[in-house]
């Protein structure tokens, strides 16, 4: 897959490392930082300690030294910081740089309104222009498919290397530019202006070029401000308390006392953690078209769960022929077999291997038999065949009997027997007809994947309601909904249904999450709070939902949900894990800034760090280096566990609020110590 | 510290648990306008009243238009308290004859009684007449309280409504809370308190002769003592004592009860007339809590969720025990310094530092006081905290700086700890994966926003504003003590202004600085404080309510409890830890070494 191939090797891929070091420096631009209030506020104490060591380099100081060395520490702390963004914008960019290789100019064949073609750049295309594609070239534009059928590469978009089917007509029509035909032609009529492209809206999401900042990130944010501007006021009336108490002190000690105490940690990290996020989620090959969409899957309460290809394997599969009285099993499973040689959808060919494992029968060539195939309509509900004579009809039993009624028959007894207790054990029954006598009955299995009951068991234990949606009916519907363990299920879902289904979960105050790729599943997309729209969906479902599944595997559903989580619970540790930081700073930094004065303040020096001075220095590099430290973490993404609210908040508690009190009282006393080593201070 | 202190302390606390829930109960059915037993007698007086004032009572208000109510009420009836004072020598009930109170402090006084804080520059029953204390400070007393009630209730309800735009109407809560609560309570107490031996009556000052003849330090004007040539203080002879009166039980209770403070006397609970029995002084410390204590029972009650209610509680609790017997611990131990002098317990000594206490209350009875006090936003004493030792006067301050929010004042308490509350929910909601919920209401950032305003506004008035006292010549030209000592009455004198507390560590004398700079924040610590939590209450009120699940943020359970006060005590001591660190602390320290100021 390509994003997988574009994923950086290492988290520390010395190319992005490279060019997030640059970005730092550029990032110093008080323009940039002034998005950051928190570290902005480090950069102007950076500034005033510079200022006031140029002063002390002309004047000359006693404690140049010290003062060389809070400064410089002071402005690792910005271009720490500044790195951390950098690098998590720097694995977005690496795959920008991928998908833009398949953005290279391509020449369409556009159609003349009089039907000739005419060859332009594709740069050209605007909305509403037809285009022709012939095999091995490149779709110019995102587009529908008007006329044709062909098989598409679209590696360059998903990764996937197989190629997919595109036509006229359906769900299955969406094109996008830069994806290759790869055999027969196809007619597209474009869909987007260049620069509005798919692939440009992805390119632009993975750069992170149009971030803003997400709902949860701006209250996140105004608290880190309030927070900061509490201690920039408790250390700046600090100094006439210091001065009453007969013992000033400089700009230094007040500067690296606030930049301790201030949530730099957070504040240094907050944009890398959203945009890890972001990449977290292009890595599982989805992309989510606003942050605000990612949070959003993080709260949702409810998941509507398409039956088909998320809950149980795509396709259902025959397990069983059952005879009408008077039928034998070899007769249904001849007509059943007639009826589905030439139906290639998957529960057509699984009846043919039935057909062919238990009841030993060939396949035939129908052609020489003029074997006309009678596929399936929306209409009729049925499928079959006419073969020599006779008229053989599979499909759902209500649609067979009205089928059988018309042509003077009728659905025995025991017949629709069969089908009930087929449908009660969640199996989908099809009635085979011929001529007009009912055969026999199929029995379609659905297969519910391995391993979804617990996970639908986990997101039970953490408050997520799961609704299986199917247009099973209701007999069928909960059976496979007991199968799978899911909480509640609509059989019979129309996409009505859907939306209302929607609507009256949100008017309750829960948020909903939905897969859907078909059309008529774009008002519910849209509705949704999160919409995960499957790439092979139409072009109308893509632009309604919120995300777009590369992969179209719905049950990436799951996914989408806990990187959602496990965005939020990564800025909730980091942030009670700045603030439990400061207990340990405390202790650090105010017995040194008054112990010149009040030796008895010595007391509360619990760390025995050396000096004051290595104190100060020890407190402000544990506050720089700390930033680096949790680069990985915020990248990575705090560890997730499927558990309670309760317990979560328990175990987080635990690491990040009592681990964020004791650890820097280990990390300041370590870093004095080799301060005191090193005769720095 | 003994064990009869503590089986004291143990008992009062049992009280409180038991009168939480029936105050509860009974406050939620005031508030909801259901009937209760009060209503034959009282309901014909609400009904007479929204008569004559046009008070439509079915119609609520938006926060807004509570707000500007609130703010309206508070303006006039300050207005109306100043115009007295300042025109008391020439109205009734003034048998002392007192004049007119000077402008500044007239307008302290004011800023003071409106805003709960009941901090006195001045000494009651040498300035001010019975009809100011009894129309004017008296009135305040009741409707300070009251206001604040309506205020917790109208935030319990932003809390509990489902998409609604009005969070009550602020007349209506108001003149419920005084006729329901304030008033009846109020009364019993008084009555209560008279069979202490708490004097009522209009008579004019006693004198009475010295059983001995005392000899005491003449003091100037200035406040110094008179000294003569040879540098000797110059001694008065004094054989005859002045004895205060007045209407001291009805203000009494209700000082108590609308966690007011504000004494008749100056000795305030100290003094014999105000709290003359260790059993008056239980009665008086029940009366603190049983309003704030309640309240938590009647948010569990209007939000659903009993067990939240207890949660709250118990954070208050676990806060109130942290306090108490630091204090207990602090004063029994005595002072170091004074190594020659009996600070044990025995049957004749009650042990430990008792500088500044009464010896009717004892070590327990009175850091139990001090803790409760300043516990609630109350400001009533029954000793001098300036004379605990200094960890043990560090107790009251810093229960005040982390915003009188263990029961808290009437109302304020409430409104506060819930704003702390958001701040938890918020701060640690995150951990859990979802954007963080308060009973079901999802906390955003406009929430955020007020919330960060409130808990600003308090520190900035504070700090500021002490530490420009520190450094202006008008701030040390009226402290008494120097060192980390007079740091500490500096900070105490602001904290209990912005806290709207009202108690003082005295040692720090009234100037136009003090007057206007004290005025200035109770105000700004009252009502810029309310404005933006009535925006929180009326944003809540408008979200919806997502019923909770297994992922919902626990807000019932013992470890939100711990989170609670970890919040409250990190946020309290990382923005005063600084200033703490040269004021108490660092007096602890030295007095260890051997110094003391």
């Amino acid at each position: 897959m390509l994003v997988k191939e574009a994923k950086p090797k290492s988290l520390w891929d010395a190319k992005i490392v490279r060019t997030a070091l640059i970005d730092a420096l550029v990032k110093l631009h008080p323009r940039t930082m002034m998005r950051n209030p928190v570290m902005f506020v480090v950069e102007i104490g950076s500034v005033v300690t510079s200022v006031l060591l140029a002063k002390d380099l002309v004047r000359g100081s006693g404690s140049f030294g010290f003062d060389l060395q809070i400064t410089l520490w002071l402005w690792f702390t910005v271009l720490f910081a500044n790195f951390a963004e950098a690098m998590a914008e720097g694995r977005g960019k690496a795959q920008a740089e991928t998908l833009r290789r398949a953005k290279s100019e391509t020449m369409a064949n556009r159609l003349l309104p009089d039907g000739r073609a005419e060859t332009v750049s594709g740069s050209k295309l605007r909305v509403g222009d037809l285009v022709v594609c012939c095999a091995g070239e490149v779709i110019p534009g995102d587009g529908d498919v008007v006329e044709g059928v062909a098989s598409v590469d679209e590696s360059a978009i998903t990764g996937e290397s197989a190629p997919v089917i595109r036509e006229a007509g359906g769900d299955r029509s969406a094109v996008t530019g830069g994806t290759r035909v790869l055999s027969d032609q196809i007619k597209v009529k474009i869909s987007s202006n260049p620069g509005e492209t798919f692939l440009d809206r992805m390119i632009a999401l993975v750069e992170g070029a149009e971030r803003q900042k997400t709902p949860n990130e701006i209250a996140l944010n105004i608290l880190l401000a309030g927070l900061t501007i509490v201690f920039l006021l408790a250390v700046v009336t600090l100094q006439p308390f210091a001065i009453y108490s007969g013992s000033p002190q400089t700009v230094f000690v007040l500067v690296s006392l606030l930049v301790c105490l201030i949530p730099t940690t957070i504040g240094g990290l907050l944009s890398a953690i959203g945009i890890a996020g972001m990449d977290r989620l292009v890595q599982h090959n989805v992309l989510a078209m606003s942050g605000r969409a990612v949070e959003a899957a993080g709260d949702v309460d409810t998941l509507l769960l398409d039956k088909t290809g998320t809950i149980t394997l795509g396709n259902r599969q025959a397990s069983e022929f059952i005879a009408a009285p008077g039928v034998s099993n070899d007769q249904v499973a001849d007509a059943a077999q007639l009826s589905s040689l030439p139906d290639e959808t998957p529960e057509g060919r699984s009846i043919v291997v039935l057909a062919k494992e238990k009841y030993g029968l060939r396949g035939r060539d129908l052609t020489a038999h003029q074997a006309q195939f009678v596929p399936f309509t929306a209409q009729t509900r049925m499928s079959g065949v006419n073969f020599d004579g006779r008229v053989i009809r599979k499909g759902a039993a209500d649609a067979i009997e009205r089928y059988l009624k018309e042509n003077g028959g009728y659905l025995p007894k025991e017949v629709q027997a069969t089908v009930e207790t087929i449908a009660r054990s969640g199996g989908t029954p099809l009635v085979v007809a011929e001529n007009n006598r009912a055969l026999g009955v199929i029995h379609l299995k659905d297969i519910v994947k391995g391993g979804i009951r617990e996970r639908f068991a986990q997101l039970r234990a953490m408050g997520i309601k799961t609704v299986m949606i199917t247009g099973d009916n209701p007999l069928t519907a909960a059976a496979i909904a007991r199968e799978a363990g899911v909480d509640d299920f609509l059989a019979q879902a129309t996409p009505k249904d859907k939306m209302d289904l929607i609507k009256k979960e949100q008017s309750q105050g829960k948020l909903v999450a939905m897969t859907g790729d078909g059309t008529n599943d774009a008002p519910a997309l849209a509705q949704a709070d999160v919409g995960v729209a499957m790439n092979t969906g139409t072009q109308a479902a893509k632009e309604a939902g919120n995300m777009v599944d590369l992969d179209s595997n719905p049950t990436k559903l799951l996914e989408i949900v806990e990187i959602g989580k496990q965005l939020l619970m990564t800025r909730g540790s980091l942030t009670t894990f700045s603030i439990a930081n400061d207990v340990a700073k405390y202790f650090a930094i105010i017995p040194a800034m008054f112990a010149g004065t009040f030796p008895v303040l010595n007391a509360l020096n619990i760390m025995h760090l050396a000096t004051p001075q290595s104190a100060v220095l020890s407190a402000v590099i544990f506050n720089a280096l700390i930033i680096i430290a949790l680069i990985p973490l915020a990248l990575r993404g705090v560890q997730y566990k499927a558990m309670s609210a309760a317990a979560l908040l328990r175990r987080n508690l635990w690491v990040y609020g009592a681990g964020g009190v004791i650890v820097p009282f280990i990390g300041i006393k370590i870093i004095d110590l080799i301060i005191r080593a090193l005769r720095l201070a | 510290m003994t064990l009869n202190g503590w089986l004291q302390i143990l008992f009062y606390f049992v009280v409180i648990v038991l009168v939480a829930k029936p105050m509860g109960v009974f406050m939620t059915k005031v508030f909801s306008r259901e009937r209760t037993w009060l209503d034959p007698v009282v309901r014909p007086v609400e009904r007479v009243l929204y008569k004559l004032t046009r008070v439509d009572e079915e119609r609520e208000m938006r926060w807004t238009e509570y707000s500007i109510a609130m703010l309206l009420f508070s303006g006039v009836s300050m207005l109306v308290l100043y115009l007295l004072e300042r025109t008391q020598q020439w109205l009734p009930l003034n048998p002392q004859k007192f004049a007119a109170i000077p402008q500044d402090l007239a307008f302290n006084t004011a800023a003071s009684f409106t805003t709960n804080t009941n901090w006195q520059f001045y000494t009651g029953e040498q300035v001010m007449s019975y009809l100011t204390q009894m129309a004017g400070l008296a009135f305040h007393n009741f409707a300070s309280a009251a206001v604040g009630m309506a205020l917790a209730v109208a935030f319990i309800r932003g809390i509990a409504r489902r998409e609604k735009d009005t969070i009550g109407n602020f007349w209506v809560d108001m003149t419920r809370a005084t006729l329901w609560v304030l008033v009846p309570i109020s009364l019993v107490a008084a009555l209560a308190l008279v069979s202490q031996g708490v004097i009522q009556n209009f008579k004019p000052y006693d004198t009475v002769k010295l059983v001995e003849p005392q000899q005491i330090q003449k003091v100037g004007q200035d406040g110094k003592p008179v000294v003569d040539a040879s540098g000797k203080p110059v001694m008065d002879t004094v054989t005859e004592q002045t004895v205060a009166q007045g209407p001291i039980a009805s203000q009494e209770a209700i000082k108590e009860l609308g966690t007011n403070g504000g004494g008749f006397m100056n000795a305030n609970s100290a003094h014999p007339f105000e709290n003359p029995t260790p059993f008056s002084n239980f009665i008086e410390m029940v009366l603190i809590f049983c309003i704030p204590a309640g309240l938590t029972y009647t948010l569990g009650r209007m939000t659903g969720s009993q067990k939240h209610g207890w949660a709250v509680f118990a954070a208050m609790a676990v806060l109130f025990f942290a306090g108490v017997t630091t204090a207990y611990w602090a004063e029994s131990r005595g002072n170091p310094l004074l190594a020659g002098v009996e600070q044990h317990v025995s049957p004749l000594q009650p042990g430990g530092n008792m500088e500044g206490k009464e010896v009717r209350f004892g070590i327990a009875n009175s850091a139990l006081f001090a803790t409760v006090t300043t516990d609630a936003s109350c400001g009533a004493v029954n000793g001098m905290h300036d004379s605990y030792t200094p960890l043990g006067g560090m107790v009251p301050l810093v229960n005040i700086m982390l915003g009188e929010i263990v029961f808290g004042g009437v109302g304020a308490g409430m409104y506060g700890i819930l704003i702390f509350v958001v701040l938890s929910v918020f701060i640690a909601g995150l951990m859990v994966g979802r954007t963080p919920e308060y009973l079901g209401k999802k906390i955003e950032s406009y929430d955020v926003k007020m919330a960060m305003l409130y808990v600003l506004i308090f520190p900035l008035m504070i700090l500021v504003l002490a530490a420009a006292s520190a450094l202006l010549p008008q701030g040390l030209a009226t402290l008494n003590n120097n060192g980390p000592h007079g740091l500490s009455e500096i900070l105490y004198a602001f904290t209990s202004g912005t806290g709207n507390n009202g108690s003082a560590f005295a040692g720090l004398g009234p100037n136009r600085w003090y007057n206007l700079a004290m005025g200035f924040t109770m105000l700004v610590g009252r009502f810029l404080m309310i404005v933006p939590m009535l925006a929180v209450a009326g944003s809540l009120a408008k979200k919806k309510i997502v019923p909770p699940s297994p992922g919902t943020f626990p807000v019932t359970t013992p470890l939100f409890t711990v989170l609670l006060v970890s919040v409250i005590i990190i946020v309290g001591a990382l923005t005063f830890f600084p200033a703490l660190s040269l004021g108490p602390i660092l007096e602890h320290l030295l007095m260890h070494a051997g110094k003391t100021f």
